[in-house]
């Protein structure tokens, strides 16, 4: 094929499929949720609270099982779960000696079952599938609104209270030493984890939201020392996986949150081997120069 | 604000205990105070709770008995008064965390912003003289990893300043560095006694204590000397610390009548808090 003739093709992979509402609507839906993931991956890489993340975003099953059969918008009863499972780890942690990897693996397993059981007994039109990964070629007007609200709010709050969740990251021990509330900002990053997995649900479904949420803050943390470039990082590469997978998902074929994180651990894996300062190829380069090790990854 | 300020912007510290979540003892009815204005050296072994001190003073965890009052005050209103500043060992620190130097820095001032954290020209102009003060302007973008470790020290010793907090933690700060760098932070401490700040440090380095502390602290569980440093800084109460008396034999001791007296005498020389 001539260059022209790629060029053509590859116009007709971006263009011919935005003659379809459907498209446009799941690619601007997951680049939203793309941006939201992305912005709050930086602060969960950072805190090391992945397994957190992949705890809220098992636990709010029950909750969108509930919310269906009564009528009630999926958001909310996936809300009140995913932030009800992080007050049920942190009030098991700090009533049993247990560890805190157990206590989560005990609650979100407990309330993802508890979704399973409701959600094949429950008689409702919840497709157990579609929470499971994702359905955003598929979404509904008033789960494009739900997503929406969930996601903006997210990002009002992050952008408010950015310092302080970053101090809450960094130093939790200095934040309190000043006399700011710390257990005021450890619920407000979990409910915006919560509110962010709410607003993942439809694109990318429960089990691969957790790669949203990480995957592009930990891109990031290899190749910058500096936050404000790390969130640009982020967005930038998880905004690309996000369009590129939903396109790929149309040609192909194939499960949207399946693509998307496909190509997100592509950009990933990439990174990982050639980043100048931080990439495999760099640290065996100059092992002399690698700045400590890495501590162990918050994968 | 000012209610019983007899012993101004110094550490009282009546009847402390710590227990760890796995029941360890930590800390066994520490009584103490750290006078105003001078600098004081918290001696112990490793494992002896000078840690778990400083965490209580700072309000990092919560004591099982026992009453914590800086400059007259409970730890919170302290904090909320910007009382405190804490200089971190060095392990506690993430030092891969994508923040600079100033960014650090400018953490000490939080705590007089508003709620979005805004700095104003005078936050701006205190980070500048707290970096300046330590010697950091100009490496002051420099992410905190690629600083050396004298240079860390320095840096959150920069956030300390311009937190301009009263009284002053330091866990460790001559851990990992060099002569040069420890005697810069010496002088610097001293500086800051001479403008009336209260200073707490915790060291192993036995043989600068003498040159640059008032007073010295000795703890291994329980307090087993205080006072100048001249008088309480001996053979004698080194072995005691050091030697150490089991934690086991020390509950006993304090709970039987005649050898807890012998270790009350030297709480009483140290000015427990009327």
């Amino acid at each position: 094929m001539s260059d022209g003739g790629v060029a053509i093709a590859l116009w007709d992979w971006l263009i011919a499929p935005l003659q379809f509402g459907f498209m446009v609507k799941a690619l601007w839906v997951s680049a939203f949720v793309g941006v939201v993931c992305a912005v709050l991956s930086c602060y969960i890489t950072l805190k090391g609270w992945s397994l957190m993340g992949d705890a809220v975003s098992h636990a709010v099953v029950p909750g969108v099982v509930v919310a269906y059969a009564l009528g009630i918008p999926f958001a909310l009863g996936a809300f009140v779960f995913g932030f009800g499972a992080t007050v049920a780890i942190g009030y098991v942690k700090s009533k049993t000696r247990l560890k805190e990897d157990a206590v989560i693996g005990v609650v979100f397993t407990g309330f993802f079952a508890f979704g399973l059981v409701l959600a094949t007994k429950i008689p409702s039109n919840v497709d157990l599938f579609h929470i499971l990964f994702g359905n955003v070629l598929g979404i509904s007007q008033s789960d494009i609104v739900q997503t929406l609200i969930a996601g903006l709010t997210t990002l009002v709050i992050i952008l408010l209270r950015r310092k302080d969740l970053l101090l809450f990251c960094f130093d939790p021990n200095h934040a309190k030493a000043i006399g700011l509330n710390t257990q005021l900002m450890y619920y407000t990053l979990l409910s915006v984890l919560a509110l962010t997995i709410v607003a993942a649900l439809q694109t990318a479904g429960i089990v691969l939201v957790v790669a949203m949420l990480v995957t592009p803050g930990a891109i990031a943390y290899l190749l910058t020392d500096r936050f404000d470039h790390m969130l640009m990082i982020s967005v930038g590469s998880s905004v690309l996986a996000c369009v590129l997978g939903t396109y790929m998902s149309y040609h192909l074929d194939v499960s949207t949150g399946g693509s998307i994180v496909v190509l997100l651990t592509l950009i990933f894996t990439v990174v990982m081997v050639m980043a100048p300062k931080y990439g495999i190829l760099a640290q065996q380069r100059h092992p002399s120069q690698s700045p400590l090790s890495p501590e162990p990854p918050v994968l | 604000m000012m209610q019983t300020a007899i012993q101004t912007q110094g550490i009282a510290i009546e009847g402390l205990s710590v227990t760890y979540s796995n029941a360890r003892l930590a800390l066994y009815n520490v009584n103490c105070t750290v006078e105003p204005g001078s600098i004081t050296a918290l001696v112990g072994p490793n494992g002896g709770g000078k840690s778990t001190l400083f965490k209580a003073i700072m309000g990092f965890l919560q004591p099982d008995q026992g009453r914590i009052h800086i400059d007259g005050d409970p730890v919170q209103r302290a904090q909320k008064r910007q009382l405190m500043a804490y200089v971190p060992q060095s392990d506690e620190v993430d030092w891969h965390f994508p923040v600079s130097v100033f960014d650090v820095v400018m953490m000490g001032r939080y705590g007089y912003m508003n709620l979005l954290r805004i700095p104003s020209a005078k936050d701006r102009r205190l980070v500048m003289e707290s970096l300046e003060r330590v010697g950091m302007v100009d490496l002051r973008h420099r992410q905190i990893g690629e600083l050396s470790g004298g240079q860390r020290k320095r840096a959150f010793l920069a956030r300390a300043l311009a937190q301009e907090g009263k009284v002053i933690l330091l866990d460790e700060p001559f851990t990992g560095v060099d002569v040069k760098t420890e005697k810069r932070i010496i002088d610097l401490l001293m500086q800051l006694r001479r403008e009336g700040h209260t200073i707490l440090v915790s060291t192993h380095d036995l043989a600068s204590i003498s040159t640059f502390c008032d007073r010295v602290i000795l703890i291994n569980q329980t307090i087993l000397a205080a006072g100048p440093t001249a008088t309480a800084l001996t053979e004698d109460t080194l072995t005691l610390t050091f030697g150490g008396l089991p934690l086991s034999s020390l509950q006993q001791l304090t709970a039987g009548s005649r050898l807890g007296s012998a270790l009350d005498s030297p709480l009483t020389s140290a000015e427990v808090q009327p």
